[in-house]
């Protein structure tokens, strides 16, 4: 009985015809497993491992390796801040700051309903539009304060699934 | 999740970014409207020497950092293998500074597909995969979108449009990890692995993904073979210099009034890419440095950057890397032990952790810079982190070690008064907004 | 993995040097007596290029070069002690003692740490480090293994030789950066072999070792490698002995045939001998209880029914023992046949080396025996039953050796599908029963259906991988296996007690069908089990497979031991322990040997035979004795062990226990109370003794006495014996068991409570 739904395991399928070694299919299949649960849970972790026939322990490997994938849940809305260069000289360390503020949580921090969790981060690729934040795997840019609160309100009322 | 893409500056020539302002260009029927897949038609017709010669004609040098000729890479490839080949995209942009094949990937896709296509006509591989970075998830659609059109009107998969000619194209994501942006960590990702970059030789060209000989091309290189097949090698070596062929995708960003992506011809003047193209300086303040590659290469004060042109080997004369193309402008407030420490935080946090060097050192480093910068220096760390810095040059793993040590020792050497100026518990003098603060602490602990 | 056939030369530190092309740098200056420092590497695991320690210069090289990776070149040109070297290994130092925690005077590791060792060498004498270390506490990952990770310097050796070695995959790296982190296979604990052998290799104190750390500092202990008193491998454990008592076991000083090898038993089993139940004094029935008296009333009580017993014409039946050293159980096949005239002697067989010799006198290839270490280097390797991850740890290892880094095909027949088919070139799965019928097939005879399994082979240089699902198996005769393996030369062929009597001459006969040089192992259980056979604890055989009714060999051994010896063959061990049953046998001598365990005899049967049992324990079989002696154990006494594969070796002992005796020591007294003056028991004239008359045992003392391994060869014509081939009964051990033994070790208990646990769970 799989934990995934049918739609993720199709696209499993799909993933597992597209490498000579099913092994290559682990990063997309736990990043992919992650957009659906939430996080990478020791029953994902366990059924990963089994349809790829490798331990568990190869699986916590690589999970530890990568920063997007996570062993805890995080908020329904992640909210990823770039303080990296390019941000920084464009006040991304201020708009963490507000994001710590606003939302009432610290660095990795998860809102207590579950709403938010915050993140600072590494270069996202905005640079040219600085700063910017992540939330989930949508991009705001050119964010100001106060733009960023409106960014913030729309997930929060629901403007933005 | 829409960002702007300027309407083409007047200084800029557009080539690899020529279809980035036309509508649904990142549709079959757009692209094959504006010379999409001519080129691959003109491949099918040349032998694949006479691909790599006009690729070596061009001498378009790679456009993910390192700057190696893509013809010379594709030419160590062998002939005859045992094992299946493979041509990669590195589409894991990660240099911080550099926002590129992000456009590329969401406005052109299709110059990517029909690029690895040609690499691997060129070569003899079969079959390829994208690899994209993780944080860009939504163009893992764009491009897959891509993909399955190019499918459908038979671009990719057995015998292209007649040709006998078969190639096999995927997209994979990665997940948050700059270190897969090296190549051999990037395979090993790509094994389903952790990314620690392998021993070297082997190189990808004779054993790369799977064991079978390899090219690997940025996204940016990789959508510039169309162009130089369709124009000819000896066309796009003559929009640039010698030994610096074509043109280059410049992200502008931090202390400027316009920044943004453009696409240069190799040699332009720095000056003129911040004052012409930037629109100056921020709140018209003066130039204080400029990164002129992404973190990883050394800064140039204002001076430096006053006389500089923007090719591979200018900027090597001067002491550093065009890199990836990410041109960070600084203005005067800006708090150099600051800007240092924030690029060591990068590397700390991007360590893979293989190596002593700069799994120890990145981490030491980012302590004791945040140190100063809270006011907690001493006369002596200034020097500790210089050797520090030293002491993990050259002698790391991969070149990771090298991108966390040189732009901090350049730092040290070229603004070693704001150093001084932070020690024995003196506030930090400069961009009071900045608001000194202990690093961040370290990624989710699984353990 | 070097090409032996060409040299190149180099030049290190001024020095023209010349090594095999194929020679890593490191190695090359190894073997010239230079030093190039290194945590990551270690010697046939894979590279890692990873600790700096190892950086040279190289000419025309622009960066400094890590020597574990480099090969040797013609025309090299090498620094390994200039400026630029020197700074670069100081600086490797001082990044890795940056997160180091200095409680070298608290750690385990202490005193035998190579990252002391090598910062004494090489290191700073102040550290420029004044941020904060991050402190973590310390894990329990198993009984046996712990974790302080601040100590660890992610040198990789644990998850190498856990995975590439054992092929055990517990270990592996988490998290990235300065977070990363050796994890365990169970996210908190370890499910594995507890072979402890990422302990070993740990080159500072980040693995500890359960039954160890925090007892003792190294330089407290004495250290004495002896052979391991468990399977029948022989390894060498290295014993560390405080105060004439082991507080460890490990492989610190890597000179035995097992090298970087030992398993859990070796490492930690050596517990027993402090075990709460040792017999300390000798006991003697008195009203049905047995009671402590002194060693002088024991040995005459014995002394005095032994003859009674004689005297009364009734026999006397005596059971040798497979983990007493060579000098004891040729001494106690003497007294038997000398002293007390009989020769109903046998011991618990676990392997039929009579068969083997007897198949191969003869026909045999020049070297018919394989040593342990052949099957590294095996070109082919014909493995029939056993299982050797389980029974004999150390073969398994050299098998995987093999198979790592010499592409060893290894053609596997077994009834189950064991761990080492991972390994296997053609792995055939036969009905349980049905191996002999197997073997006759590869001879021509009638088909065996077989589920049959094939792999690619050891193609993957690099290292091998997890393991990853095998093609499946297929139902089909043995045809192609036997094809496959007819092809093959110099094949070592390894088997279990599957194999015996008929069966064996079977497998010969296949054997030297075969082109080139084909050596056989014969696999039994205990420490001494081939030793046991060799020495002659056989009711129809003499020392060295002279069959007791040859009167020539008879009477070679009466002039030797200066008296008649019976002529004609005695009772087995079934048929002693049926005699006892009936109440006809008139004694019983049971020598480190516990038949009652699964033999179990009526004790009013017994009533009338008067039994002495000499034991470390008061076992199954002890407590129905009438006289127990408390015997000393094999790391407590001296004199030689045979291993599985006939390898001989010398026990050095080094532990004392108070009030128990050697076998030896024992056997003497007994032989003088009963009016035969033997010399003093001296293990090494005893030696001398059977280096002198045990046919095949004219092994170099020089090699032996050096602490080396000598391989023994009893082929010594034909070996017409009359055997039972249901007196082989193997242990059928785990990691974990050990006969009658292990059940005395806490550590080997605690870890099976903790499976058993686990598998309830």
């Amino acid at each position: 009985m799989s934990i995934f739904s049918p739609q993720l395991n199709t696209r499993f399928d799909e993933l597992l015809k597209r490498y000579p070694v099913p092994r290559s299919a682990m990063v997309p299949m736990l990043l992919y497993a992650q957009d659906e649960l939430g996080y990478l849970t020791p029953e994902a972790i366990r059924e990963i491992a089994a349809r790829l026939d490798e331990s568990e322990l190869a699986v916590h490997e690589v999970i530890g390796y990568y920063s997007m994938l996570r062993t805890k849940p995080a908020g329904r809305f992640h909210v990823q801040v770039c303080t990296n260069i390019s941000c920084l000289l464009r006040g991304g360390e201020e708009i963490f700051e507000h994001c710590k503020q606003r939302l009432g949580v610290n660095n990795h921090g998860v809102t207590p309903d579950g709403l938010f969790s915050l993140e600072e981060v590494e270069c996202i690729g905005a640079c040219s539009w600085a700063p910017a934040v992540q939330v989930n795997y949508d991009f705001h840019e050119n964010l100001t304060v106060a733009k960023l609160d409106q960014v913030l309100d729309k997930y929060r009322t629901g403007g933005v699934q | 999740m829409s960002f702007p893409v300027a309407k083409a500056h007047p200084l800029e020539v557009r080539v690899v970014s020529k279809r980035f302002d036309i509508p649904d260009a990142n549709t079959l029927p757009v692209y094959l409207a504006h010379d999409g897949f001519k080129a691959l038609e003109k491949a099918f017709r040349l032998a694949p020497e006479a691909i790599i010669e006009e690729v070596k004609v061009s001498s378009l040098r790679g456009r993910g950092g390192a700057g190696f000729p893509t013809g010379m890479k594709w030419s160590f490839v062998p002939k005859q293998s045992a094992k299946p080949k493979y041509v990669l995209c590195n589409a894991d942009e990660s240099e911080p500074g550099t926002c590129k094949d992000r456009l590329i990937m969401q406005y052109d896709p299709f110059a990517m597909i029909e690029g690895m296509l040609i690499a691997g006509r060129a070569i003899d591989a079969h079959q390829g995969y994208i690899f994209i970075r993780g944080e860009y998830r939504y163009l893992v659609d764009v491009v897959e979108r891509a993909i399955a059109e190019a499918y459908a009107a038979g671009y990719l998969g057995k015998n292209i449009r007649g040709s006998g000619f078969d190639f096999e194209l995927s997209a994979h994501t990665g997940a948050g990890a700059y270190e897969c942006g090296e190549e051999s960590a990037l395979m090993e990702s790509l094994e389903g692995k952790r990314g620690i970059p392998r021993l070297k030789p082997p190189f990808p060209a004779t054993s790369g993904l799977y064991g079978g000989p390899t090219v690997i091309n940025n996204v940016e290189t990789l959508a510039t073979i169309p162009h130089i097949i369709l124009g000819g090698g000896a066309w796009f070596l003559g929009l640039g210099l010698p030994k610096n062929g074509g043109t280059k995708l410049t992200c502008l960003s931090g202390h400027v009034n316009n920044p943004g992506v453009y696409e240069l011809p190799l040699g332009f003047p720095l000056k003129r890419l911040i004052e012409e193209i930037g629109g100056g300086i921020l709140g018209g303040k003066k130039l204080k440095a400029v990164v002129p590659g992404g973190s990883s290469t050394p800064i140039f004060n204002a001076a430096e950057a006053e006389t500089l042109t923007l090719d591979f080997d200018a900027v090597a004369k001067a002491g550093s890397f065009l890199g990836s193309g990410g041109v960070v402008v600084l203005h005067e407030e800006t708090c150099m032990v600051k800007f240092a420490t924030r690029i060591m935080q990068f590397y700390k946090h991007e360590s893979c952790g293989w190596c002593v060097p700069c799994r120890e050192g990145t981490n030491w480093l980012l302590l004791t810079l945040g140190r100063v910068h809270r006011g907690g220096g001493r006369a002596k760390d200034i020097d500790l982190i210089r050797e520090v810095s030293e002491n993990i040059l050259g002698r790391t793993f991969c070149a990771l070690g090298d991108a966390a040590a040189m732009p901090t020792l350049s730092i040290i050497k070229k603004f070693r008064e704001e150093f001084e100026a932070h020690l024995d518990g003196r506030p930090c003098p400069y961009a009071p907004t900045l608001v000194p603060r202990a690093p961040a602490a370290g990624p989710f602990v699984t353990v | 993995m070097a090409d032996t056939e060409k040299l190149v030369t180099f030049t290190v530190n001024d020095r023209k040097l010349a090594a095999p092309a194929g020679t890593l740098l490191i190695e090359a200056c190894k073997t010239a007596n230079v030093e190039v420092p290194s945590f990551c590497y270690y010697p046939n695991l894979s590279l890692q290029a990873a600790c700096r320690m190892c950086l040279v210069e190289i000419e025309k090289m622009p960066k400094l070069q890590t020597a574990c990776t480099v090969l040797v070149a013609e025309g090299m040109v090498v620094q390994t002690e200039s400026e630029p070297v020197r700074k670069a290994r100081k600086s490797a130092l001082e990044f890795i003692l940056t997160n180091h925690p200095l409680d070298c005077p608290v750690c385990d590791a202490g005193g035998e740490c190579e990252l002391q060792d090598m910062t004494f060498r090489y290191g700073a004498a102040e550290s420029r480090f004044v941020e904060i270390k991050q402190h973590r506490d310390e894990q329990q990952w198993s009984p046996v293994v712990y974790f302080d990770r601040p100590r660890c310097i992610l040198c990789y050796r644990c998850v190498r030789v856990c995975g590439e070695g054992m092929d055990v995959w517990a270990l592996g790296v988490g998290n990235r950066g300065v977070s990363s982190v050796i994890i365990p296979n169970k996210q908190d604990h370890l499910e594995c072999e507890e072979c402890g052998m990422c302990i070993d290799i740990c080159p500072v104190g980040a693995l500890t070792s359960g039954a160890y750390r925090y007892k003792t500092r190294p330089w407290e202990m004495k250290h004495v490698a002896n052979v391991c008193t468990f399977c029948g491998d022989g390894c060498k454990t290295t014993l560390g002995i405080r105060n004439d008592e082991i507080v460890r076991g490990d492989n610190r000083d890597k000179s035995g045939i097992n090298g970087d090898f030992l398993c859990i038993k070796g490492r930690y089993g050596f517990d027993f001998t402090q075990h709460k139940d040792r017999l300390r004094q000798p006991l003697v029935r008195v009203d049905g209880v047995l009671k402590p008296v002194s060693w002088a009333f024991a040995l005459q009580t014995v002394a005095r029914r032994f003859q009674e017993t004689q005297a009364a014409g009734r026999p006397i039946g005596v059971l040798g023992s497979t983990r007493t050293v060579n000098e004891e159980n040729y001494q106690l096949q003497k007294f038997a046949r000398r002293v007390l005239q009989t020769n109903h002697i046998d011991h618990h067989r676990t392997a039929d080396f009579p068969a083997l010799y007897d198949a191969l006198a003869g026909k045999h290839s020049p070297v018919p025996l394989a040593a342990s270490e052949d099957l590294k280097t095996a070109k082919a390797v014909f493995l029939i039953g056993s299982d050797p991850t389980n029974e004999h740890p150390l073969l398994a290892w050299n098998l995987r050796w093999g198979y790592r880094l010499n592409k060893t095909r290894l053609y596997l027949l077994n009834s189950q599908p064991i761990k080492l088919r991972r390994q296997a070139f053609r792995a055939a799965i036969v009905p349980a029963g049905s191996e002999g019928q197997a073997i006759r097939f590869l001879n021509g005879g009638g088909a065996v259906k077989a589920t049959l399994s094939q792999t690619a082979g050891p193609d993957d240089k690099r290292w091998p991988q997890t393991p990853a699902s095998r093609p499946e198996a297929t139902q089909e005769t043995l045809g192609d296996f036997r094809e496959r393996l007819q092809k093959e030369s110099d094949v070592i062929i390894v088997f279990g007690a599957e194999l015996r009597g008929d069966d064996i001459h079977e497998l010969v006969k296949f054997g030297s069908s075969l082109p080139g040089t084909t050596r056989y192992i014969a696999l039994a259980d205990n420490a001494n089990s081939h030793g046991a056979a060799d020495m002659g604890l056989y009711p129809d055989l003499l020392p060295g497979y002279t069959p007791v009714a040859d009167v020539a060999a008879r009477q070679r051994f009466e002039s030797l031991w200066g008296g008649a010896i019976p002529s004609a063959p005695g009772m087995d061990a079934g048929d002693i322990l049926g005699t006892a049953g009936k109440g006809e046998l008139g004694a019983l001598y049971v020598v480190g040997s516990n038949p009652f365990r699964h033999h179990p005899v009526d004790p009013a049967a017994l009533r009338t035979t008067f039994v002495v049992v000499q034991d470390l324990f008061l076992t199954e079989t002890a407590k129905q004795a009438d006289v127990v002696l408390p015997a000393l154990s094999a790391y407590e006494k001296q004199g030689t062990l045979t291993n599985t594969c006939g390898e001989v070796q010398l026990q050095k002992g080094g532990a004392l226990f108070e009030g128990a005796k050697t076998d030896l020591e024992i056997l003497h007294t007994l032989a003088g109370l009963l009016g035969h003056k033997w010399a003093a028991p001296d293990a090494d004239e005893i030696f001398t003794e059977i280096r002198g008359n045990v046919k095949g045992y004219n092994v170099s003392l020089v090699q032996v006495l050096a602490g080396s391994s000598a391989l023994s060869m009893s082929v010594n014509g034909p070996v017409p014996h009359q055997h039972a081939l249901t007196q082989i009964q193997p242990n059928r051990d785990s990691l974990f068991t050990a006969g009658s033994l292990g059940r005395y070790s806490t550590a080997l208990n605690a870890i099976l409570e903790k499976r058993l646990r686990a598998e309830k769970v």
